[in-house]
């Protein structure tokens, strides 16, 4: 089953290998991986979905926890959840085709954010469900590229994947 | 104080009351041994870096210390990669200080450049490249930290060359701070309860302990659990000494090459207690047949050794002593008698056995004679294959941390250094290495640093001129193809040790056996023993790989 992981790390060098490692030597595979900045310094936030069994994800976030580097992770997916993935896709247009596709970019709310004489690049951002659909329709027109970002989630309401007071605090 | 980069280290090495360093110089770390030149601490001098590693990791595991090791860049630091994976895998607390090519140099394939921070982080439980002298203090102070708490492992620092000579006041941290590395010491109340539940209603327990109740030194309490819930103990290789070998709730090792008495007891238990050991293959034989009927408590300081191969129904997670003490609070003896009953007879029923001949040396006959006449006080370190075994099994240990065997990676080429590390830090106790004509060619070189700092080690070869272990394996499984096991073009190991003014006896007949220990162990200086015993002689009992250890060949049937 797939499994969605905000995982606060600090911000170090080498600490996107030390991750990637340890998924590649214990037999894990990533699905998708964003990594950005938070609202604290020297904080970045990884977006991680990985499949396996529940036994698997379970070993697996432990052996994440036991690298230093990790601060914190949350399961995001058992709880209500906003999950974007933003996708740059190079799609073959002539004259004749392009109307079309703007009709199914704007119903999209996608943007199409160049043109040239035959293609044009359009930029959607959404779910795993909303980005397939579209690219379903786009491969009629023929798709020449594509490129997205990876996913990116955050659970609703009030409730924060931050740093607890504790954390920062913990000393010895 | 202002001072460079290399003198800090010393000088963090000096907060950290570490007062040995094993190594091998070279160009990255010219400046740090001329800081060393300067100071008190002592230095050995191994002939390899793998030595080196070896030996600090000997050093740690008798003296419950941490292991530090300086190398230089390049071969320097990949020679050290064995040694670090070695005591990764038996987690032993170690330091390794690796120099690197000047900051500006890196990346771009300089003279004996290597990624050791990326060539290590599989086998660290954290590593470093410090690249600003400032750094130097708060590393030294993080890495001694992490090395020696929660699960223990080795951590690398890896120093550039110029970091080395840049300048920087030093003060050392008083404190560390690791914002994503707090392990968990006290285990949850409520499970300590449910602990002692299953223990009150268990009819069948049994005591699985593991180099992690080494680790935590939590041998008085692990022996006083046992006592007080009359449950029966067996023990993994890494975790031998932590019970007394003579106590009559002792069943031996368990697994591969186990007692029989300890597998059928795993096998029959209907609870398990776990106690810093991580259920490794070699002790559970194929797993869907592992002990099916019983409730495991796992006690363990890393979480992710709880359920990674065997389900525990009661998860522990803690420091394994401070968990068997709270165990001890609240725990009841359950209605043992009968089972203590069975396992006792299993015991007399199928004790350890070999055939003792006229002609020839039996190499079990050489462990037990060295374990008489050394009556259990000495250290011993291990290399790796049919020896290890026989010494796991006949030579016994008085006491906790004397016994040092690669136990998860199976280094051959471990015990020789490892004896050097522990003699080091025992300098009074008899430090038994016992090795094969194999495993002892993997660091013979450093005979030249028994020899230079006169370390009084006792080498014990269990010379068959095969690759023994091996060759058992294609004897029971390769139809007696011995392919590349046969060890033509062996030394005279003798002559060998003379060469390196260190005394050499030979023993080829039984009767030698014990003549050539009485003066290996009346010599006070280093002694290479070479006792050249049966060719294809076989580890039994054995349990054949991923079958139930219920299934064991050689040790008698149920």
């Amino acid at each position: 089953m797939k499994r969605i992981l905000s995982v606060l790390v600090e911000d170090k060098p080498g600490v996107l290998a030390r991750i990637a490692g340890l998924f590649s030597r214990r037999g894990f595979n990533i699905d998708s991986l964003a990594v950005g900045h938070t609202m604290e310094p020297g904080i970045s936030r990884m977006t991680i979905q990985v499949q396996g069994e529940p036994a698997t994800f379970e070993q697996l976030t432990k052996q994440l926890h036991k690298l230093v580097n990790v601060i914190k992770i949350s399961d995001l997916t058992e709880d209500p959840n906003v999950c974007r993935e933003l996708l740059l896709v190079k799609v073959k247009s002539e004259p004749s085709t392009r109307g079309d596709i703007q009709q199914i970019v704007s119903t999209f709310r996608a943007k199409i954010v160049d043109i040239s004489i035959d293609s044009m690049m359009v930029e959607i951002t959404g779910d795993e469900d909303k980005l397939n659909a579209f690219l379903l329709l786009m491969q009629e027109f023929g798709i020449k590229e594509i490129v997205s970002t990876g996913k990116v989630a955050l659970a609703r309401g009030a409730k924060a994947t931050t740093l607890a007071a504790g954390d920062k605090d913990k000393k010895k | 104080m202002r001072m460079s980069g290399a003198q800090m280290v010393i000088a963090c090495l000096e907060q950290e009351q570490i007062d040995l360093i094993f190594g091998f110089p070279g160009g990255a770390v010219l400046s740090l041994y001329d800081a060393l030149y300067d100071s008190s601490l002592k230095h050995i001098l191994t002939r390899h870096e793998q030595a080196a590693v070896h030996a600090a990791d000997g050093y740690a595991r008798i003296s419950g210390k941490p292991g530090v090791v300086f190398a230089t860049s390049g071969p320097g630091a990949t020679n050290l990669v064995t040694g670090i994976a070695t005591a990764y895998m038996d987690s032993v607390p170690l330091i390794l200080v690796t120099g690197q090519v000047a900051s500006n140099m890196i990346g771009t394939d300089a003279f004996q450049e290597a990624d050791i921070t990326g060539i290590t982080l599989p086998i660290t439980k954290h590593n470093y490249l410090i690249k600003n002298v400032k750094d130097i203090p708060v590393v030294f102070k993080e890495a001694f930290y992490l090395a020696t708490t929660g699960r223990k492992g080795p951590v690398l620092i890896d120093l550039p060359k110029d970091v080395q000579n840049d300048q920087a006041e030093f003060c050392y941290p008083e404190e560390v701070y690791i914002q994503g590395y707090k392990p968990t010491l006290e285990g949850h109340p409520g499970q300590i309860i449910r602990a002692a539940n299953a223990i009150k209603k268990a009819k069948k327990p049994i005591i699985y302990s593991g180099g992690g109740v080494v680790h935590a030194a939590a041998w008085d309490e692990l022996r006083a659990v046992a006592e007080k819930g009359c449950i029966p103990v067996t023990t993994t290789l890494t975790g031998l000494g932590a019970f007394p070998t003579d106590h009559e709730l002792f069943l031996g090792m368990p697994g591969m090459h186990g007692t029989v008495a300890a597998n059928y007891a795993l096998s029959q238990a209907d609870l398990i207690i776990a106690a810093g050991a991580r259920f490794d293959d070699r002790v559970t034989g194929r797993l869907d047949c592992f002990a099916r009927q019983a409730c495991v408590i796992h006690i363990d300081v890393d979480p992710a050794e709880i359920g990674k191969n065997v389900e525990a129904q009661i998860p522990i997670v803690g420091d394994v002593r401070k968990v068997l003490e709270q165990l001890l609070l609240r725990m009841e003896a359950g209605d043992t008698g009968a089972w203590l009953e069975q396992v006792n007879l299993w015991k007399k029923q199928y004790p350890l056995t070999f055939e003792n001949s006229g002609d020839v040396i039996r190499p079990q006959y050489v462990i037990k004679e060295l374990y008489r006449l050394t009556a259990g006080e000495a250290i011993v370190t291990t290399d790796v294959g049919q020896h290890q075994m026989w010494a796991a099994q006949y030579l016994h240990c008085k006491y906790p941390r004397s016994f040092a065997s690669s136990g998860g990676l199976g280094t051959m080429g471990f015990g020789f250094p490892a004896a050097l590390g522990a003699q080091v830090a025992a300098p009074g106790r008899v430090v038994l290495c016992i090795t094969g004509d194999g495993s002892f060619q993997m660091n013979i070189q450093e005979l030249a640093t028994a020899s230079r700092y006169r370390l009084p080690v006792k080498i014990a070869i269990i010379n068959n001129s095969y690759l023994g272990m091996v060759r058992q394996w294609q004897e029971l499984f390769y139809n007696k193809r011995y392919a590349e096991t046969f060890l033509e073009g062996n030394p005279d190991f003798v002559k060998v040790a003379e060469a390196y003014n260190i005394m050499g006896l030979k023993a080829s007949r039984p009767e030698e056996v014990e003549p050539v220990i009485r003066k290996a162990l009346e010599h006070d200086g280093p002694v290479l023993m070479d006792f050249v015993v049966a060719s294809e002689e076989n580890v039994f009992p054995m349990v054949a790989p991923n079958t139930p250890i219920d299934e064991i060949i050689g040790g008698g049937s149920k």
